[in-house]
């Protein structure tokens, strides 16, 4: 193990502008094997990858749908970590806003969607606060380390689930573990003609253009930012840190609901034990990869979504299994993550 | 009473995957490296273990890919954790979404285009009285008889363990010692790992005989919950896998009894991670996590 | 030890040191701090690599890269911040790293940990856990464990600042006896009269360079004082001063504990008033660093009062302090800027009410602040690069820009110009006395007695959390505060 060694020394200046590209290429590069291996051309697959699915306004449009709630997660992650709380619990927030979306979308029934849709989102951004809560209360009370205790309520929220769609929430006609569909006036309305893309877009590039207004350009973003730099400087500078953590971990926890709420009213109309496929743990992908800026987001979250539907045409076209998407979303997760210490440190001989 | 033995015996079953992933995770913290990459690990110890039992006809080469397929997790995550002193939640994350791709993907392609699902004939289970009773999987009997107590003398009474128990507390005063912090991590890393990989394997090469999606459910953020629920301690974390297993085991049977099927057993399963996260709470900041648990280590 | 250097970046911590060590002799090496003392001996320990120079150990030219290789020519260490596992037991701590076997038995391992203790007359329960010792006992098993792998050289770094009196005459005894068993002792201190007390020979060092070498028996702590602070130049403090005026900052009593729980502050009591300077001297760790916290708002104490112009300010966090006209320079400007962020997000961090319309920041206006103080504190940088980027005397201007762009009517200043530059030195002195001649109340906390004397109107010393006494600032002075930092009453 002796031999080489990280020493401190800042990267050439080139570097962080191109680390994007070089994380797209080291991990094509790493992927392509595995596109060998399931017997096809890598240049040809990653036509399919990254060009395809923008080519037809059917598959475009897929395309935002599918980043939709990768923008709210990566987000709700992006806008904790930024302010030094590590939020693993994407997941489980995002679950809890569909619970209360499926609730809030039964009992709105009848009123106008004008009325009924706020409530929804509300009642989702609650429950998604609410299950980041306690774990909130015990970093700042307590200093009990969040990574933890937000990670291990996911399973939690999913249990909560199940319960519910095994029990009290059960289809009572089909019998299967489906909540009833919720009001037609709790639909999130298409936003664009003849596609499935739905309000739950717009809100999530509301919720970006809001997340980064706020971190770049207010006061309380600029002490998030100065938390999550160094905490002992904002303390010494005057900022209440514990309130920062607090208020980062909320606003997570409720950026989160929002896209439970989203799934829930644009996509599946009721609750379903698969309305997230780890879209929260995705989010964890998406924010490191936009180096937790809104703006890196948006572009990181548009690239998984492309990646996602780039698989399936790929795989409906040569036979590439569409698993190979999750492989390039994790393969370019740790590429960045070690191409990101290449900032501040240098490989040398010992 | 026959219930009685039969939730017994399926505790000690439901156990056996937890208590690979509880000591498997236990070493990786005493290490001081959390690792969230342990349930892609047993994910991919499930489908790799499988996939060669079936390619090779041999159950225990299965196991050996298990072992090998961990043992590169634990190094991949030694790699990010240790040698680049990466963020551990994020690597950990990547490295869990990593293989659970990594092995839909050869699942695929290895499996697809079959009209039924690819079987082997699992691990038979053992009776050592020849009548039935404590009939068990071999990798059950030897989680409980042998890894256990190994695991505990490893890590107690071995120097091996000595280094890890160091790193894991004070990697400063085990550098001062002359330990090579670096070599020791990865090596906890590993070893964990390969027991992740074994865990994980236990579905497909003893219980099913066969690998399906979503396999591991969540079972290794279960063993996270376990380790810290047993404070870092070998004997207290593998209790809590038998009181998880128990309680599994205990609702899947009173599930079916009439009367029984409003009940939320949900909430039971539920309680491991809820009882971590108070004994968290109760204990406050004075939870003797590792001292440098989270920490990568750089010297000066 | 031959012609050791080694520099941090641009500070020298060791100019060319000759160090000789004889067979069983304690040798202190006195200083004050920075004077390179304890980067002499990591050196030695293979804690620091070195730049230039040459080691022999018994006669023999050795390469010490690691601990382990220090380990292997015999030479040992116990640094001032213990290298123990605290919740393991003393014997798991003491064959640590020396096991000689890949099973441990701890039977094996208590015997050789009470075979030790036996053997060096170092009473110690080897199944203790660590973590329950006391500080007196941890230093024991440090020893011991240096001591069970044959050293022949033992270093140990500041022993007595953790100890009680009694420990103390316990660690001198067992120095003196294993100095008659024949091992070296290197014994690190500031405390003349324990260097008289124990040493037989003195080595002194001051920024960097060996003073001198000298047997105990031909000196005295007078002499020792003299060569360890050296000669200050006549104070620049006696221009212009004004009368000092009313009482601005009044500390009570003041109690306050480190990270540790240990009483750190141990009822201080102090008065600094608008227009003079009260410098605070005193060797390192005797609690300067916990009562600039407290008057910082970073740590809340204990016990006491602090009133700053009659606003009770005590336990209150940075913000209060800031809003009650205290400007703060702490002594790690790392920790009080945000590295990151830029030159001028930094100069407004403080005040950023200033800044900023419904919530808002104020980017014109941030921009122009850092512009106009830059231009008026001479500080090389532009306001967007990130602090972090800028050498240690303009990332101290910074902190001073943002701190006096507010017209302070107390400075708590803590170690202003440590590892800085001769002409940023003088800058941020010049600054600093312009305040006190503007009015300002200026508490200023040093290890460089030089800076003490050049800029207080009176100096307190601080020993063990208490004021040791009050001095004026003249030369005259020094050798009593050099031995009031050294513990002697003067």
């Amino acid at each position: 193990m002796r031999g080489w060694r990280l020493r401190e020394q800042p990267a050439p200046s080139w570097y962080v502008p191109a680390l994007p590209l070089l994380a797209v290429g080291v991990t094509f590069v790493l992927t392509s094997l595995f596109v060998i291996a399931a017997g096809a051309d890598p240049l040809e697959a990653y036509r399919y990858f990254v060009i395809e699915p923008l080519a037809t306004r059917f598959s475009a449009l897929e395309v935002l749908v599918t980043t939709t709630p990768l923008l709210l997660t990566g987000a709700a992650v992006a806008f904790a970590f930024r302010a030094g709380y590590y939020n693993i619990g994407a997941e489980g927030q995002l679950l809890c806003g569909a619970i209360a979306a499926a609730w809030a979308g039964t009992l709105v029934e009848g009123l106008p969607k004008i009325a009924a849709l706020p409530l929804m989102i509300g009642a989702g951004m609650v429950a998604g606060a609410a299950w980041a809560l306690p774990p909130a209360i015990m970093r700042v009370r307590f200093g009990i380390d969040e990574v933890v205790t937000t990670l291990l309520l996911n399973p939690v929220a999913l249990l909560l689930v199940t319960g519910l769609l095994n029990g009290p929430w059960r289809d009572p006609v089909t019998g299967f573990p489906e909540s009833e569909r919720i009001a037609a006036s709790a639909e999130f309305p298409t936003i664009v003609d003849r596609s499935r893309l739905h309000l739950g877009f717009f809100l999530a590039l509301v919720v970006i253009a809001a997340g980064w207004f706020v971190t770049t350009r207010t006061v309380l973003g600029l002490k998030l930012r100065a938390t999550g730099l160094s905490p002992r400087g904002a303390r010494f500078s005057g900022i209440d840190v514990g309130r920062m953590l607090m208020l980062a971990a909320l606003v997570s926890g409720a950026i989160a609901g929002v896209a439970g709420v989203s799934e829930v009213a644009g996509i599946q109309f009721r609750l379903t034990e698969g309305v997230s496929p780890g879209y929260g743990y995705t989010g964890i992908v998406v924010a490191t990869l936009g180096a937790l800026a809104m703006v890196g987001v948006a572009v990181a979250a548009a690239f998984l979504g492309i990646v996602s539907i780039g698989a399936d045409t790929a795989s409906r076209a040569l036979a590439v299994p569409s698993q190979l998407g999750l492989v390039v979303q994790a393969t370019l997760l740790l590429v960045t993550v070690s191409l990101l210490v290449f900032r501040r440190y240098r490989l040398r001989r010992a | 009473m026959s219930l009685l033995l039969t939730v017994v015996e399926a505790t000690l079953r439901n156990a056996t995957p937890l208590v690979f992933g509880t000591v498997g995770e236990l070493y990786s913290e005493r290490a001081g490296v959390l690792n969230l990459g342990i349930e892609g690990t047993m994910y991919a110890g499930a489908f790799f273990g499988f996939a060669a039992a079936y390619g090779t006809d041999s159950l225990l080469l299965g196991l050996l890919a298990a072992v090998v397929v961990g043992m590169l997790a634990g190094a991949l995550m030694g790699l990010l954790s240790v040698s680049l002193g990466a963020n551990q939640h994020v690597a950990g994350i990547g490295v869990t979404l990593l293989l659970v791709g990594l092995s839909e993907f050869s699942n695929r392609i290895f499996f697809s285009g079959r009209d039924t699902l690819p079987k082997i004939e699992p691990f038979a289970q053992l009776e050592p009285f020849g009548d039935g009773a404590l009939a068990q999987y071999g990798l059950t009997y030897f989680a409980f008889l042998v890894l256990v107590p190994a695991a505990w003398w490893v890590l107690m009474r071995t120097s091996f363990g000595l280094h890890v128990r160091a790193v894991g507390e004070n990697p400063e005063a085990a550098d001062a010692a002359g330990i090579n912090v670096y070599r020791t991590r990865y090596l906890a890393l590993m070893a964990g790992g390969a027991l992740m990989g074994v865990g994980g394997s236990f579905f497909t090469l003893a219980v099913l005989g066969s690998f399906t999606l979503d396999i591991i459910a969540g079972r290794g953020w279960v063993c996270i919950a376990l380790v810290i629920f047993g404070r870092w301690r070998v004997g207290r974390a593998v209790a809590g896998t038998l009181l998880f297993a128990a309680v599994y085991a205990l609702q899947l049977r009173l599930r079916i009894l009439p009367g029984w099927g409003d009940v939320p057993f949900e909430l039971l399963l539920a309680l491991p991670y809820i009882v971590t996260i108070v004994a968290l709470a109760v204990s406050g900041a004075n939870v003797a996590y590792p001292g440098a648990y989270l920490k990568p280590y750089r010297r000066t | 030890m031959r012609g050791i250097a080694k520099r941090f970046s641009h500070v020298v911590a060791n100019d060319r040191v000759d160090f000789v060590l004889r067979p069983g002799e304690v040798h202190a090496l006195l200083g004050e701090n920075g004077a390179g003392k304890t980067t002499l001996m990591r050196i030695l320990y293979g804690l620091t690599s070195l730049d230039e120079g040459s080691i022999r150990v018994g006669g023999r030219d050795v390469e010490i890269r690691s601990p382990k290789d220090a380990i292997a020519a015999g030479v040992g260490m116990v640094t001032q911040h213990f290298s123990l596992v605290g919740p393991m037991t003393v014997a798991d701590n003491i064959v640590l790293g020396n096991t000689g076997s890949w099973r441990t038995h701890p039977a094996a391992a208590r015997a050789r940990a009470s075979g030790a203790a036996e053997r060096f007359g170092i009473a110690i329960d080897p199944d203790a856990i660590v973590d329950r010792l006391s500080i007196g006992e941890r230093q024991r098993v440090e020893i011991l464990k240096a001591l069970s792998r044959d050293c022949r050289v033992l270093v140990l770094d500041e022993p007595t600042a953790v100890l009680v009196p009694q420990e103390v005459d316990a660690l001198f005894a067992t120095i003196a006896r294993l100095a008659g068993e024949g091992l070296s002792v290197v014994f690190i201190s500031h405390k003349l009269a324990e260097v008289m007390a124990i040493a037989d020979r003195v080595t002194v060092m001051r920024q960097g360079r060996v003073v001198g070498t000298v047997p105990s028996a031909d000196t005295d702590e007078r002499e020792l004082a003299r060569m360890m602070v050296g000669r200050p130049a006549r104070g620049l403090a006696a221009s212009d001063r004004p009368a000092p005026r009313d009482v601005v900052l009044r500390v009570e009593g003041l109690r306050a504990r480190d990270d540790d729980g240990l009483p750190a502050v141990d009822g201080v009591s102090l008065q600094v008033r608008s227009g003079e300077i009260v410098g605070i001297a005193g060797v390192s760790g005797n609690g300067q660093s916990e009562l600039t916290e407290v008057l910082s708002g970073m740590r809340a104490p204990a016990a006491g009062s602090v009133e700053v112009a009659g606003r009770r300010l005590e336990g209150k966090p940075p913000s209060a302090f800031i809003r009650a006209g205290v400007g703060r320079i702490a002594e790690d400007r790392h920790a009080s800027v945000i590295g990151e962020l830029s030159v001028a997000y930094n100069m407004a961090l403080e005040d950023l009410g200033s800044f900023s319309a419904r919530g808002m920041l104020d980017e014109g206006r941030i921009r122009a602040h850092a512009e106009s103080l830059i231009e008026r504190f001479d500080i090389k940088a532009r306001p967007t690069d990130p602090v972090r980027t800028l050498s240690g005397g303009n990332m101290q201007k910074v902190l001073l820009a943002r701190v006096l762009a507010r017209e302070p009517g107390l400075l708590v200043v803590s170690q202003p110009t440590r590892g800085l530059d001769v002409g940023a030195t003088e800058y941020v002195r010049r600054q600093l006395l312009a305040q006190r001649a503007a009015g300002a109340a200026v508490l200023l906390v040093s290890e460089d007695l030089d800076e003490i004397f050049e800029m207080s109107d009176r100096i307190l010393v601080m020993y063990e959390g208490k004021i040791a006494g009050e001095v004026g600032a003249d030369v005259d002075d020094l050798e009593r505060v050099g031995l009031l930092m050294a513990g002697r009453s003067a």
